[in-house]
């Protein structure tokens, strides 16, 4: 276990940073130690306007997986009273994680595509004349497949919080005369924070790191830092795509620290 | 029945969206794939036929998907048996404090948070400063061991979390020794949680992509076929491809939820496996 993690997590991990200050030529790589790297990577203004940008998608996805992941987790814990219709419809909400993301990813283009459903069906109904060419291959599409990948990572632990809510708490409140509102924002939001806790760190790690579904998605044309990465990668130009993922890396963790200040991940297991 | 309030029907229809959501495009590519020859992409359908499959058997101008089919199928299984053996092993060494459990503890978090991206690199990075060649056996498998490990012992600790110690010190009163109070009463508890780790190692195994990019070597997996195809390939053939990775992640799905299902039977008490999953 230890040795795995040494090997192929730290030991990876130290060697980007390794390499991060090492120079590169066309072609080959040659170990130095040299912040030039860093120094192009701070220099230009493209970094910032990509950085800002992986920011946002984070940002606009979490927002959605949060909203939506807590209705759905809400309604599988608080609405459904057997424990078998539960389970039952919570694999039915688990089944796509375990199918390929690439798929899921194709799967939307013909759906948005310029003559594809989406298009066709609000042509049909009237409400457009010409097919909305935002549909695909921009930043609503790319969010949109996030959302759809990532919902799950919200609905699992904000559930698995929920189900551990002792549920005289809520009767309680309610003999107390609050509202289902009321009980909905004072007892139930507070004890779930640890589940939609893990869950943000869950989905905004996975936003920030991610290079694939913006590249798909887009049709290569937005970027965010995973793709700034990959395409260093696809040049050859291994050290400044370590350079960069030292930044992505460092970035990501004073994310996951701030969030790890409001919750101990361990207890709630 | 008692009556439900409104809340419920406006819930269990925001639900029922969601599951189209989460269905509905791959109903969309599992109805295309059936498009006539003359087909393209998208709707509309021209004529049903099974040409799209039987031109997915045929030679391709570009990959190998069968090959790459086998080598992640043989992946899956090396990660699913690794992930499953190491998971159990380091969930019961965490039922005590051990020197650095702490901190093994936080590389597994930080092993599932970190962008896949950076391990493809490092790794990458590694065997190439190394010497060592690339190949989805080696490198390709420790790079997926850190996605399913933490996943693995994450579950392991919700399971032994609710683990209930009685059991043990009963079997070793009765002068159980601990091999066999292991295999004959802990094994037997975990088993139904065991495979739901086993679903997790080989379907995140199966799909993993980043995380393989650049380790794989110069044999793809078939994730990374199927990515390849995505850029020069205009049939539905690929659609095709992924209606039948689809379906066959479902059969594996299935069969893993059948042998959940039979051991639970087996047993009177309860199956927790379906806490074991979160």
């Amino acid at each position: 276990m230890a040795a795995v993690l040494l090997s192929f997590l730290v030991a990876p991990i130290v060697m980007i940073v390794i390499v991060s200050f090492w120079g590169a030529t066309e072609y080959s790589i040659y170990p130095a130690f040299q912040f030039d790297n860093y120094e192009f990577l701070f220099g230009s203004s493209v970094t910032y306007r990509v950085f800002l940008n992986t920011f946002k998608y984070a940002l606009i996805t979490w927002a959605f997986t949060l909203v939506i992941g807590f209705t759905v987790a809400y309604y599988l814990a608080f609405e459904i009273r057997s424990l078998k219709w539960q389970i039952a419809l919570f694999l039915l909400c688990t089944i796509p994680f375990w199918t390929s993301n690439i798929i899921r990813m194709i799967s939307w283009i013909p759906f948005l595509g310029r003559n594809g459903l989406a298009n066709s069906t609000l042509i049909s109904w009237g409400v457009i004349d010409e097919p909305l060419e935002w549909l695909l291959f921009s930043d609503f599409s790319v969010i949109l497949a996030f959302v759809h990948l990532y919902t799950l990572f919200m609905v699992v632990p904000i559930f698995n919080t929920m189900m551990r809510i002792d549920r005289a708490l809520i009767e309680a409140a309610r003999d107390q005369g609050a509202s289902a509102w009321q009980s909905l924002t004072h007892v139930i939001i507070p004890l779930c924070k640890p589940g939609i806790m893990i869950g943000t760190i869950f989905v905004t790690t996975l936003v920030m790191g991610d290079f694939i579904t913006v590249r798909f998605m887009s049709g290569s044309q937005r970027a965010n830092v995973g793709r700034l990465i990959s395409n260093d990668i696809n040049l050859l130009q291994y050290p400044s795509a370590s350079a960069t993922a030292v930044v992505l890396l460092i970035t990501v963790l004073i994310v996951i620290g701030l969030l790890l200040r409001l919750v101990d991940i361990r207890k709630e297991l | 029945m008692e009556k439900r309030s409104r809340s419920f029907y406006l819930l269990s229809a925001f639900f029922g969206l969601f599951v189209l959501f989460l269905y509905g495009p791959i109903l969309t590519i599992g109805i295309l794939s059936f498009q006539g020859p003359e087909g393209g992409l998208t709707f509309p359908m021209r004529g049903a036929s099974l040409y799209w499959f039987y031109d997915l058997f045929e030679e391709q101008a570009v990959g190998d998907i069968w090959g790459s089919f086998r080598r992640s199928l043989a992946l899956g299984l090396m990660v699913m048996v690794t992930t499953v053996v190491v998971s159990v092993l380091g969930g019961l060494a965490f039922r005590k404090k051990f020197a650095g459990s702490s901190l093994l503890f936080y590389l597994c978090i930080a092993s599932l948070v970190i962008p896949s991206i950076l391990i493809s690199l490092g790794v990458g990075l590694i065997f190439n400063q190394i010497g060592l060649p690339v190949h989805w056996a080696s490198s390709g498998f420790g790079s997926q061991l850190t996605w399913t490990l933490p996943f693995g012992l994450l579950i392991m600790f919700a399971v032994f979390n609710r683990f209930d110690k009685s059991y043990e010190e009963a079997a070793r009163d009765q002068g159980a020794t601990a091999w066999q109070t292991f295999a004959h009463v802990v094994l037997p508890i975990i088993a139904p949680s065991l495979i739901g780790v086993a679903l997790f190692g080989f379907t995140l195994s199966y799909d993993e992509f980043a995380r393989t990019l650049l380790t794989a070597g110069s044999y793809n997996t078939l994730p990374l076929e199927i990515f390849g195809m995505t850029t020069n390939v205009t049939t539905p053939v690929i659609f095709a491809l992924g209606t039948l990775t689809t379906v066959f992640s479902f059969c594996i799905i299935g069969v893993f939820f059948l042998a959940v299902w039979l051991f639970s039977r087996r047993k009177d008490h309860s199956s927790d496996a379906g806490q074991g999953m979160v």
